[in-house]
């Protein structure tokens, strides 16, 4: 990446991560019961 | 007479888990087509290298903030006019992945602006702006959890959130007039050079991409919130 | 109807002279929060003066901000509130009278005191006019916006922390016009179009706000 990959795997990274967890959190909520 | 027929939480319910997945598998499409033009279709920059790559979520994410508080708004006045309680849910539901896109940009502009300002943070005035909305969500939330009847904090909630897109414009005007005064010709973190084709398809793909994504988040957080409330 | 908004302007004004300290507290935050500023950033002169113009805005956004809470809370403690919700003169317009008293009390003083204050930055003696201005125009749209968190908030716990965060980023362009004004009046160019556009917000806000804060009250007060 040029140098640059902690950015922008640093920004893909976190993006991907929070979308996942949010997605994850809702759906645990959806199989709760 | 179809719409209407959903507009009770109840029947709302399954539907909403039908469009949640097909929101999320059309998500994962368009993110897999959107990444692939990203990195291997799309350029590279003259200027700024492999680091504008960000660009492919932090412009998507920061047009998801903005239209998701709009959505939001609409959703608020639709139940402060018709008094549906699954206007007011949705409008609670969307929120927090609206805050969630707002710090993503917020987020991918400070790793943006590193590599090619220098910097963590630009008082950019879209930063700003994206700042100020961070904080309009987060007062949307905190209105509603501070309020212990949910139809109460329903109304606040919504009239707050009316003001608020009724500021949204004032305040980006006024902090883009404050930036060019204190920075003179500043350039924008979003403005690369000569936008190529292919960049442009990128952000939109991605744009579509995140999209769907909030379209299933929000089905998904509603189901959620119909179960708690009936 | 005029009469109806005579009665209530002068009724919050009786109040707040009966409740000085109230009154006295804002004000004298107002004049600690700026005093703040220069044991935080160093007394260098060309430094005080070049931030003179927001320090004076941001300290007079948050004692605005934290007179609000009495704008309603006494009366909704003591019944008047519902008696006005009820009442025959239009909701709006009483809101907007109390908007007036409480501008009254606490950002005219402001508009007053502020030179003062500036005189401790060592801010230019012309540049007094603008300020006063900027001020005179941008405090009735802190309390008329203000107003409006503070109906959406009536009675919450958390009440006044929260009604910041609601209001402090709504405050966001009066504070960029306002404090602006002043600067580029500093700079020499003239702040007419910062203070034109402030004046544009406070007709604004005169015209909408009673309406959103009606309907907040009558939100909360279910």
């Amino acid at each position: 990446m040029g140098g640059y990959g902690w950015y922008v795997w640093g920004s893909y990274g976190v993006t991907f991560a929070c979308l996942l967890v949010e997605i994850v959190v809702l759906v645990k909520r959806e199989t709760k019961n | 007479m179809k719409w209407f027929w959903y507009a009770s939480p109840q029947t709302f319910f399954p539907l909403a888990r039908t469009i949640a997945l097909w929101a999320g598998a059309a998500a994962v499409l368009l993110a897999l087509a959107g990444l692939y033009i990203g990195f291997f279709v799309a350029p590279t920059d003259a200027q700024q290298g492999e680091a504008y790559r960000i660009i492919f979520i932090h412009v998507p994410a920061a047009w998801m903030s903005m239209f998701i508080y709009v959505v939001m708004a609409f959703w608020a006045a639709l139940g402060l006019a018709l008094n549906t309680r699954l206007s007011g849910m949705m409008a609670a539901a969307l929120a927090p992945t609206g805050a969630l896109f707002t710090f993503i940009a917020l987020w991918t502009g400070s790793l943006w602006g590193k590599p090619t300002w220098g910097t963590y943070w630009v008082w950019d005035a879209r930063l700003t702006s994206e700042l100020i909305l961070l904080f309009l969500y987060f007062g949307f939330m905190a209105l509603r959890a501070a309020i212990e009847d949910p139809r109460r904090a329903d109304r606040a909630s919504a009239l707050l959130a009316l003001v608020g897109v009724v500021n949204v414009p004032v305040i980006y005007y006024s902090v883009q007039w404050w930036n060019t005064l204190h920075q003179g010709a500043s350039v924008s973190l979003t403005r690369a050079p000569s936008m190529a084709k292919t960049m442009l398809a990128g952000m939109l793909v991605m744009a579509l991409a995140f999209w769907m994504y909030s379209v299933a988040a929000a089905m998904l957080r509603v189901r959620g919130i119909i179960r708690e409330r009936g | 109807m005029l009469a109806a908004l005579r009665v209530v302007v002068w009724r919050d004004l009786l109040v707040a002279l009966r409740r000085r300290s109230d009154v006295a507290v804002a004000l004298l935050f107002f004049v600690i929060v700026a005093s703040l500023f220069p044991l935080g950033v160093g007394a260098e002169p060309n430094l005080l003066r070049a931030i003179a113009p927001g320090v004076i805005w941001v300290s007079a956004l948050l004692s605005s901000m934290l007179s609000l809470g009495r704008l309603f809370e006494a009366d909704h403690a003591d019944g008047t509130l519902e008696q006005l919700l009820l009442g025959a003169a239009p909701l709006g317009a009483v809101v907007a009278a109390k908007a007036l008293a409480h501008w009254l009390v606490s950002g005219l003083p402001i508009v007053v005191i502020a030179p003062l204050i500036a005189l401790q930055y060592d801010l230019a003696p012309p540049l007094y006019g603008v300020l006063a201005l900027s001020l005179l125009l941008g405090t009735p749209v802190l309390s008329l916006i203000g107003a409006i968190g503070a109906a959406l908030t009536l009675g919450l716990r958390g009440g006044g922390v929260l009604l910041a965060l609601l209001v402090l980023p709504l405050y966001v362009p009066v504070l960029i016009m306002g404090a602006g004004a002043v600067e580029m009046a500093a700079a020499g160019l003239g702040g007419q179009g910062q203070l034109l556009i402030l004046a544009a917000l406070a007709i604004v806000a005169a015209a909408f706000a009673p309406w959103a804060i009606a309907g907040a009250l009558r939100i909360s007060s279910e």
